[in-house]
């Protein structure tokens, strides 16, 4: 058992990872559009989309 | 259908957003937008245009956000317009995100980390750690848990302080004393090397709590946005004369009194005033619920609100605009909504009973215990065990996924619901008061008694009134065409502002209009055609019924609620409506006399349901037990009513009604449920047996319990009783067979 307890810290950064990523997401306004986002993926023009920002 | 006022560029730059740099932003809302194709042509139309700096559309509320550079705004909703999208101006000023959604989902995340987590910890404590790997396990969760609690539990612990302040309870107070005691006893088991902790139970009720808190909140604000889309019906501003001819456009909170103010064609009246120029007719439907146009000469008093659709004017204001009729209704609805008894919501209720309980049974558990054993460690052990299996986790969860699958129900309907508690409301409503214009009529006149007018007379009417935007000429167009009759070749057709229509077709010269105008010695009101001033035919016009109002009000009947007309229109136009659909109608009533009705059947006891549209409905809107209004209705009347209905259907009135029904039964249920689980799980508590892993899953159970019935109002029972008035459904594979 305790030979394994170096998989707990590995566990809890990679969840952590997960979570701080989520965050960020929601902040920068991802989760804003869901149905747009699923429609945007099909466009075939490539250039990047304008970054909308709120003051 | 009223006409939204048409947009200046003064207004879109009114109604923009400085970000700096010269740029400035405006949200359009563009209900048509509904696949990536729109979406494509949207952005492209919009980014062509000069001086776009960049154009992006949200599909999911169907907005775009447009970011332009310049002292002049480019035409944004023509160009629109022209590539087919009606568009019409959102409101920038307001913050178009709900900080309390995003609160929620960040503490929501947190709270499902720290509960994912922990439960990994403790299923390797449940599964016989050896006592220091088991110390440190739960070291380890006391650490995760902490963090959590205090950023993912300041949702409920919030609002249990304010309860309490208050001198009140709600159901935070239990969910938050069970919380922080489990954490508290936790960590004391911890630091004494107990072998039971509950940081587990404690983090994933947090997170079990959040998901349903969560739900409501979001499907409150997708109502919220929806209704926000629609167009606003209100002046935002007015173009100005100044002394000396130099004209500005002004919002409207600058008009004062005495100013002089240019009113086109298609535009609501900004401020009550005087008309000093110019002759028109009005379009006063919204304001006093008057269905027949009002016209208008030198010296009339006008109302703030009502739409002009004659000719051009030129007013001066007699009143701010915080002195204006908008206002004043405004100041009633507050008063009214002051006057309303606050609404308990169910679970509120709910917790005024259970709190008391739950606590009690906790604390004589405790004394019971230190009487039997003189444990106080024991003791205190199993009281803290009976609050935590108690927490109203399932009874938490129980009213707010309910609410969210109803209102989800009647979102995917066209009808709006702005808060769970209207749903509740709508439970009890016995009677259902009506407004007439607008509500039970589409709020557009139609030619009444057509097939007396012959074919020749309408054909010339027709290619008269084809140039015209006039509610009347386009009731005349609209005749024409469903009787098959082209409009005649009339040349030189004009418009007389106030007056009518002029042309000539081989050598004669027709009018259609005013009596005193078209009609040499002519008087009286209505519509007339003359050939070289002999009058040729008269035209009638009246307000049409909504299709489906007779089903609405037959579907109310079985379901055993009445209903009745309140009308600020005339008594004629009224008793005509009412006795169509068989109705008790009261004519003529003012505002205040809507909200002095409503009071004295809310004396006798009704629950009333007020369904309107008009800014004469909105303070009786406010006053009533739950209230409804169209998508049409004026913005102070959307944003006073409990729920809004987009898809011009009234069938939407008994449908709300049928699915607040189910969806209180469903309520109830589950109720019994967490009341049953927590009736066989006190007991096992208290005797002392409740271990984290117990609670875990008695927890999870209930709530998956209680999750599950509420998602049946989704599915299945909606099929079985779907109503055959679906209104929009489309045709059955029979049907449609049929036809063809």
């Amino acid at each position: 058992m305790t030979d394994f307890l170096y998989l707990i810290p590995i566990a809890l950064v990679l969840g952590g990872a997960g979570l701080a990523a989520f965050l960020w997401c929601l902040r920068s306004g991802q989760y804003d559009d869901l149905d747009g986002a699923a429609e945007r993926i099909l466009f075939e023009d490539d250039s990047p989309a304008p970054r909308e920002r709120r003051p | 259908m009223p006409t939204a006022p048409s947009i200046h560029g003064d207004e879109l730059l009114l109604a923009s957003r400085a970000l700096g740099e010269g740029v400035r932003q405006t949200e359009l809302a563009v209900p048509t937008i509904h696949c990536g194709g729109c979406v494509v042509r949207v952005e492209r139309v919009l980014g062509g245009l000069h001086g776009v700096e960049r154009a992006r559309v949200n599909l999911s509320t169907k907005r775009v956000t447009v970011a332009w550079r310049g002292e002049i705004p480019p035409p944004l909703i023509e160009t629109l317009e022209g590539a087919g999208f009606a568009a019409h101006l959102g409101d920038a000023t307001a913050d178009d995100k709900d900080p309390v959604v995003r609160e929620l989902v960040q503490a929501l995340a947190v709270a499902g980390f720290a509960s994912g987590n922990i439960m990994m910890l403790s299923v390797g404590v449940w599964s016989g750690a050896d006592p220091a790997t088991r110390d440190l396990f739960h070291w380890l969760s006391a650490l995760i848990a902490l963090p959590a609690l205090a950023y993912s539990g300041r949702v409920f612990f919030r609002s249990a302080w304010q309860a309490l302040r208050r001198g009140q309870t709600n159901m935070d107070v239990p969910i938050s004393v069970g919380v922080l005691l489990a954490f508290a006893m936790s960590l004391y088991e911890t630091l004494t090397h107990g072998p039971h902790a509950y940081f587990d139970a404690a983090t994933s009720l947090l997170f079990f709590l959040l998901v349903g808190r969560t739900l409501d909140h979001v499907m409150r604000e997708r109502a919220r946005t929806a209704v926000k889309g629609l167009a606003r019906l209100a002046a935002r501003g007015a173009t100005v004369v100044h002394e000396g001819g130099a004209q500005r456009y002004l919002p409207v909170g600058d008009l004062r009194p005495g100013m002089t103010i240019l009113l086109a064609v298609g535009d609501r009246v900004p401020v009550d005033g005087v008309v000093v120029e110019g002759r028109s007719e009005l379009d006063v439907a919204l304001v006093t619920g008057e269905s027949l146009p009002v016209s208008v000469g030198i010296g009339d008093a006008v109302q703030a609100g009502t739409l002009n659709l004659g000719g051009p004017l030129t007013l001066r204001a007699r009143a701010a605009a915080k002195d204006s009729f908008l206002a004043e209704m405004t100041r009633m609805m507050e008063a009214a909504e002051a006057g309303r008894t606050r609404y308990r919501r169910i679970a509120d209720r709910a917790a005024r009973l259970y709190a008391p309980v739950v606590h009690l049974t906790a604390l004589s558990t405790g004394v019971g215990w230190i009487v039997a054993t003189g444990d106080l460690h024991r003791a205190v052990t199993v009281a803290v065990a009976v609050l935590i299996i108690t927490c109203p986790c399932a009874l938490g969860l129980a009213v707010p996924m309910v609410q969210v699958m109803a209102a989800r129900r009647l979102f995917d309907r066209g009808i709006m619901v702005r808060d769970g508690g209207a749903l509740e409301r709508l439970v009890e409503v016995d009677r259902v008061v009506f407004d007439k214009t607008g509500t039970l009529t589409n709020g557009a006149p139609r030619l009444v008694e057509g097939g007396r007018i012959d074919d020749g007379a309408l054909a010339i009417a027709a290619a008269l009134a084809s140039r015209s935007r006039h509610p009347y000429s386009q009731a005349i167009v609209a005749a024409a065409r469903t009787r098959g009759v082209q409009p005649a070749l009339v040349a030189d057709i004009g418009e007389r502002a106030g007056a009518g229509l002029e042309g000539s077709a081989e050598g004669r010269r027709y009018r259609l209009g005013r009596p005193d105008w078209a009609v040499d010695g002519g008087a009286g009101s209505g519509v007339v055609l003359s050939e070289d001033g002999r009058p040729l035919a008269d035209f009638h016009f009246d307000d049409e019924l909504r299709a489906d109002a007779r089903e609405a009000i037959a579907s109310l009947r079985a379901d055993g609620i009445d209903a009745e007309l309140l009308s600020g229109d005339r008594q004629e136009q009224v008793e005509r409506v009412a006795s169509c659909l068989q109705l008790p109608a009261l004519a003529a009533t003012s505002p205040a006399g809507k909200v002095a009705h409503l009071a004295s059947l809310a004396a006798a006891g009704r629950k009333v349901m007020m369904v309107g549209d008009g800014l004469n409905d909105a303070p009786a809107l406010a006053a009533a037990h739950v209230s409804m209004a169209p998508a049409s209705a004026v913005d102070v009347g959307r944003n006073a009513a409990d729920l809004v209905f987009l898809r011009g259907n009234l069938t939407a009135v008994p449908e709300a009604i049928d699915v607040a029904r189910r969806a209180s039964l469903l309520v109830r249920q589950n109720l019994a449920l967490a009341i049953g689980y927590n009736a066989l799980a006190v007991p096992i508590a208290m005797l002392g047996y409740v271990t984290p892993l117990v609670a875990a899953i008695a927890m999870s159970l209930s709530s998956i319990v209680v999750v599950g019935n509420a998602l049946r109002l989704g599915r299945g029972a909606g099929g079985a009783r779907q109503r055959p008035h679906g209104g929009d459904r489309p045709v059955s594979p029979k049907a449609a067979g049929a036809t063809a």
